[in-house]
Formats: structure tokens, C-alpha cells, sequence
């Protein structure tokens, strides 16, 4: 679109229409960043439909022409939140996400670098898991995160220094254990390191 | 004075004070090495986080999703 006026004028189903198109091209975006905070696909695919439902219905609030990817993502970055607020089980889930982190370690035929990668982001606080893949791999510059986030640019730029320094340290604790040293030194690495990064928030 | 406040041996021997400069020579160019290699490792793990991305991005999107849209689409028809 070349004006933003001219979106702007845009009312009833023709505006919809609009709002509907830049939607669905979103759609992939949002099943990686869901994908990304929950770890797990099925949990993902009904965060992002549930985002993406949301967003729908909160059509009439979005300005036409402004960043759609990031008011998306703010939302489904919210849902999240909310979802795992009202369930007691987050903390657990983040134990069982350090728990095949530590399985995965243990097996020196498995590990794929990705699958690694993945693993290590398991393992870090969420804020600093969200701040990393919204600057790292979504594309986002540090402002535009820190509106998703609602925090202040600086804290991103913290958070997302803090876990990539994490998720480095992670790493090289999963290749000590792949070097033949003892699996459980690998283990107490990792959970240290998350312990540590966590009581840093 | 010396003696009572550090706990290594020869520590305050001239081999002592020889050796403490050896280390803090020696660590500007460690620390340099370090860094260079950390951004290496940095940039290695950016990389593979952008693909790990990328690959949820290239996944066929479920055709629940484009439903859901068409739902809200013929509601919202009605409404009007």
C-alpha cells in the first residue's frame, strides 16, 4: 500500500478485507514466535490460533498502515502470560524443559546442533527467551521489542545480552558432556547456570 | 603488613611480584582472544537461532488457522 491515508479511509468490510490479508501473511511468523515460548508445537498452534483470534477481534483498535507484526506478536505475547498465569503447572513445564535438556546432554549420539539451540533456549527465563528471539530472529529492532515486551528499551538490550551469554554458556556445558567428562558435571553446569540467570531477573 | 593480609606464600618476594606481572600482561591479549572467539560463537548462535525461526516460518501454515479466519470472515458478514 502506498498511502497510509488512503488506508485510513478504509471502512466496514473493504477495511476488514485489508486487515484480513496482512493478517494471514502473519500467520507463520506468529506460530514461530509461539513455537519459540512455549517449546512445543501443539501448545504453540493454540497459542498463535488464539492470537490470531484476538487480533481479529480487535480489528477496529489497529491503525492501517502501522506495524502489524509487532501489535500481533504484543498480543500474542500477552496471551501467553495470561495463559500461564492462570496455570500452576509454568514452573513445572519449565523443570520438565530443563529435564530434556539434561536427558538430551546425557546422549552423545543425539544432539543435533538445532535441536541443542532449541534446548538451551528451553531453559532460560521467559523474558529473557522472548527478548532474545524478537531481536534475534524475528527481525525486531530493540525499540520495536520493547513495545511488544511493555518494558524499556535498555531492559531489552539487558535481557537480550543476558541470554545470549546464557545460551553460549549452555552450549559449551553440553559439549563438556559430549568431551566424555562426567554427564552429570554437564548437568550441574546447566542447572546452575539456569538457577543463577533466573535469581538475576 | 604484607604478610598478614595476603594468604599465598611469596607472594610479596620480588619472584612473587614478577609473577603477578607476568599475569596481568599476559591478560589484556587473553581477554582479546577471548573476545574474538565469543563473537564468533555469538554469531554462530544467531545464525542457528534465525534458522530455527525460519523453519516454523516455512512450515505449511494448518489449515485450522486460514478456518478460523474464514469463520470471523462469514460472521462478520452477518453482522453487517
Amino acid at each position: 500500500m502506498s498511502a497510509s491515508e488512503d488506508l485510513s479511509t478504509l471502512t466496514g468490510a473493504a477495511r476488514d478485507n485489508v486487515f484480513q490479508k496482512d493478517l494471514v501473511t502473519l500467520i507463520p511468523h506468529l506460530r514461530a514466535f509461539a513455537r519459540t515460548l512455549t517449546g512445543n508445537a501443539t501448545q504453540a498452534d493454540d497459542l498463535a490460533q488464539d492470537a490470531l483470534i484476538k487480533a481479529w477481534d480487535a480489528r477496529a483498535s489497529f491503525q492501517l498502515g502501522t506495524n502489524m507484526k509487532a501489535w500481533t506478536f504484543m498480543i500474542l505475547r500477552n496471551q501467553f502470560y495470561s495463559d500461564k498465569r492462570r496455570s500452576w503447572r509454568s514452573t513445572q513445564l519449565d523443570q520438565e524443559a530443563a529435564e530434556r535438556t539434561l536427558v538430551a546432554v546425557d546422549d552423545p549420539e543425539s544432539p543435533v546442533a538445532l535441536d541443542e539451540l532449541r534446548q538451551a533456549m528451553a531453559v532460560l527465563p521467559a523474558e529473557q527467551r522472548e527478548a532474545l528471539i524478537l531481536v534475534g530472529a524475528g527481525g525486531f529492532a530493540y525499540e520495536e521489542a520493547a513495545e511488544i515486551c511493555g518494558c524499556a528499551v535498555g531492559t531489552v538490550k539487558s535481557r537480550v545480552s543476558r541470554a545470549r551469554k546464557a545460551v553460549q554458556g549452555i552450549l559449551e556445558a553440553g559439549a563438556y558432556g559430549r568431551d566424555g567428562r562426567p554427564a552429570d558435571e554437564a548437568m550441574g553446569n546447566i542447572l546452575s547456570e539456569a538457577e543463577r540467570l533466573s535469581a538475576a531477573r | 603488613m604484607k604478610r598478614d593480609i595476603s594468604s599465598k606464600d611469596g607472594e610479596n618476594t620480588p619472584n612473587g611480584v614478577d609473577r603477578m606481572i607476568d599475569q596481568q600482561s599476559s591478560r589484556p591479549h587473553v581477554a582479546a582472544e577471548n573476545s574474538d572467539e565469543a563473537r564468533l560463537r555469538q554469531r554462530a548462535i544467531g545464525v542457528k537461532l534465525r534458522q530455527m525461526f525460519d523453519e516454523v516460518v516455512n512450515e505449511p501454515v494448518p489449515d485450522e488457522f486460514l478456518e478460523i479466519l474464514r469463520r470471523a470472515d462469514s460472521s462478520s458478514g452477518k453482522e453487517r
